[in-house]
């Protein structure tokens, strides 16, 4: 059976049916009603948990690295400035290996203020050591969430879900909603390698000199290893019980397509929509879905690319002077094929525009016309009238 | 004068890595005899982030977690909610946090865990500047006072924050000032603030840093008596906000305190003068709210204390 709710509730949702012992919260559209859903869980007792109202988002991730330093599962979300606040405390929380999980909603950066989705916000933080996972609809959201608790208890680094401002986080759908049992299954009670002990007394994060740093930074990669290698055991495991899975990436007919379609987040099922309409065309474009993006699946999408003779990059984010940021990735894990694929980079729908099923038609089409992108990425759409050439 | 006699605690292990002289130091010791073992401690950047060692070591046998500059409460409250979730009521929690980390960038932390009043003692460990990072100036560097981001004649113009007052305008259940050089209050102060678990707890401990203020490492704890015997630092409690007990204060002259210290060395006789207006100023509105004085010697008894109501 499926219950009609919002993607930030579906996510509040996950957060309960993963047992979670202690919540901190700070309001910051469009993420608020995860932790307003959360309060009112902690509030009727429908969760046995801490909610722990702060006054900052820099404050509810310290917040929940003081709470997971005792050995107690804890979590938080944020949006776009708030995660920006954070920015400190995402390094101090992967490099304290604290299994965190944080809901992320994509949302622009000011100024000029903006509320509406823009990926720019969490792929700037792809530095941080937390693993990216990015959802394209509300019961992505929920089943990540409690995927995300199982992975980062495994691997010992946070990891943050991510979903599109409004088209996720603010949009009803149905969702199937598993059930306590089948969760407590799937997800046994946290067993911390770490957690202050007065009977065992340790420091916890303390100055490392340059003879320890290297190696502690190290051991974060082969945490980021290890999550790729164990990924699809614990999608089979996450399977056996709820009968879904997502994959590191998605391909969808991109075996035999010439022209693939990268994508990630809500425009994914946009993607989807317009791979149909093409299909009745007879026109065959290939979607590769980015779910993961740190660790980034590098073999897992050369593979899907490697047939390809042009792969499009659609990205809701930009890092000025370089280009889309998961066209850069892309790019470079491409480099080491033989033949690979001329890689067309799009710039479209920051600060919340519209990426409807024509722009996708459109880019399909531009890629095909083209032997080579014109220039190093495109920007789709832009006004024409605010749009002077210098 | 007080025959002392207090035994030198387990916690803290000798040979640490502060400078010689350190207050902090000595704070640190004193308080964790108060505390005792069942104790975890955060600290944010400061000396202590310093002094407690580096990895694999610790100078202290209780749990220590190390978290951000701005950070120190509210990890602290996030370590007291993890240990409540998981059924331990028992343990302090205690946030340690220099000047900086209290005055300036841990403020806003400290006052949110204030005003949620979470069941935290935070102690601000003050030696009036940013020493770890080699004396700059912070928000609770006084009047008069040269630092290396206020050299010369740009020495500081403007008075220290006053913490205390902030704290207790959050009217938190106890609020403290303590001193080095007062060890019996001292503890008393930090056994009473252990005694009093389910709210904020604030203490806020004068600890020299002869380094860092231009005076012989041995003069540490004289210069700290000085500072209460001459009400630069007079030592007092608020409880709720509200109730305030005077417990030690002086009636020397500011010049015996500042003459002992390189940092206010350049100040002519007006502006000595300046700091004694200030000090008494300040010092006649704290005895001016309602309050009674209750000397170090009756803080363990304080229901058979003599209280002595002032005008």
């Amino acid at each position: 059976m499926k219950t009609v709710i919002e993607g930030s509730h579906a996510m509040s949702e996950g957060v309960k049916l993963s047992r979670v012992q202690v919540v901190s919260g700070y309001p910051i559209t469009p993420q608020t009603h995860i932790i307003e859903e959360i309060a009112a869980f902690c509030s009727d007792g429908r969760m046995e948990a801490t909610f722990i109202p702060v006054e900052s988002e820099h404050s509810a991730m310290a917040a929940i690295i003081g709470a997971a330093s005792t050995g107690v599962r804890a979590f938080t979300a944020t949006s776009s400035h708030g995660l920006a606040l954070m920015h400190e405390l995402l390094h101090w929380a992967s490099a304290a290996r604290l299994p965190l999980v944080m809901g992320e909603v994509n949302r622009a950066l000011g100024p000029g203020w903006n509320i509406w989705t823009d990926q720019t916000d969490s792929l700037a933080q792809r530095d941080t050591g937390w693993l990216q996972l990015y959802c394209e609809d509300g019961q992505e959201a929920l089943d990540t969430t409690i995927f995300a608790y199982r992975l980062a208890e495994l691997v010992n680094l946070p990891v943050m879900v991510i979903m599109d401002a409004f088209f996720i986080s603010h949009t009803f759908e149905p969702v199937s909603i598993p059930s306590q049992e089948t969760v407590d299954r799937f997800l046994p009670p946290l067993e911390p390698r770490i957690a202050l002990d007065t009977d065992n007394p340790f420091a916890l994060f303390q100055m490392v000199p340059p003879a320890f740093y290297m190696e502690m930074r190290e051991s974060i990669q082969r945490g980021m290893d290890q999550a790729l290698a164990i990924y699809d055991q614990v999608e089979d495991e996450f399977e056996a019980e709820f009968g879904r899975r997502y994959g590191l990436i998605e391909t969808i007919g991109c075996e035999d397509a010439d022209i693939i379609l990268v994508t990630s987040g809500s425009a994914t099922s946009t993607a989807r929509q317009a791979r149909m309409e093409l299909e009745a065309r007879g026109e065959q474009m290939g979607i590769l879905k980015m779910k993961t993006f740190r660790p980034f699946p590098v073999q897992t999408v050369q593979r899907a690319l490697s047939g390809a003779k042009k792969v499009a990059v659609l990205d809701r984010n930009f890092s000025f002077g370089a280009g889309g940021i998961f066209a850069q990735e892309i790019k470079s894990v491409l480099q080491p094929l033989k033949n690979a694929p001329v890689v067309f980079n799009y710039i479209a729908g920051l600060g919340g525009r519209d990426i409807t099923t024509e722009t996708i038609i459109s880019l399909y089409e531009q890629t095909k016309e083209r032997q080579a992108p014109e220039s190093a990425w495109d920007w789709v759409g832009l006004n024409p009238y605010d749009h002077q050439p210098s | 004068m007080l025959n002392l006699n207090i035994p030198d605690n387990s916690l803290t292990e000798p040979g640490n890595m502060s400078c010689p002289g350190c207050g902090a130091s000595i704070a640190m010791n004193l308080a964790l005899n108060a505390l005792g073992r069942d104790t975890i401690i955060v600290i944010p950047a400061c000396c202590w982030a310093i002094i407690a060692g580096p990895y694999p070591i610790s100078s202290l046998k209780v749990p220590v977690l190390h978290t951000a500059f701005a950070s120190a409460a509210v990890t602290a409250s996030g370590v007291r909610a993890g240990l409540n979730i998981k059924g331990d009521t028992k343990t302090t929690v205690m946030a340690w946090a220099g000047d900086g980390g209290t005055f300036d960038i841990g403020l806003q932390s400290l006052s949110g865990a204030a005003e949620r009043n979470d069941d935290i003692i935070f102690v601000c460990y003050d030696n009036e500047a940013y020493m770890n990072t080699g004396v700059q100036r912070s928000s609770s560097t006084p009047y008069g006072t040269r630092t290396t981001t206020t050299p010369g004649q740009a020495w500081k113009k403007t008075r220290k924050k006053n913490i205390m007052e902030i704290m207790a305008a959050h009217r938190i259940p106890y609020a403290a000032t303590a001193n080095i050089a007062y060890p019996r209050d001292f503890i008393e102060k930090f056994k009473k603030a252990k005694s009093m678990p389910g709210g904020t707890r604030f203490l806020h401990v004068f600890a020299p840093c002869t380094t860092g203020w231009g005076a012989p490492s041995e003069y540490g704890v004289k210069i700290a008596r000085l500072a209460t015997q001459t009400n630069v630092f007079p030592l007092y409690e608020i409880e709720n906000g509200d109730t305030l007990v005077l417990n030690e204060s002086g009636s020397k002259p500011v010049e015996e305190y500042l003459g002992l210290q390189g940092r206010f060395k350049h100040l002519q006789t007006h502006e000595i003068k300046e700091i004694q207006k200030q000090v008494d100023n300040d010092f006649n509105r704290l005895k001016s709210r309602p309050h009674t004085v209750c000397t170090p010697l009756d803080q363990a008894s304080r229901d058979s204390h003599i209280s002595m109501e002032l005008s």
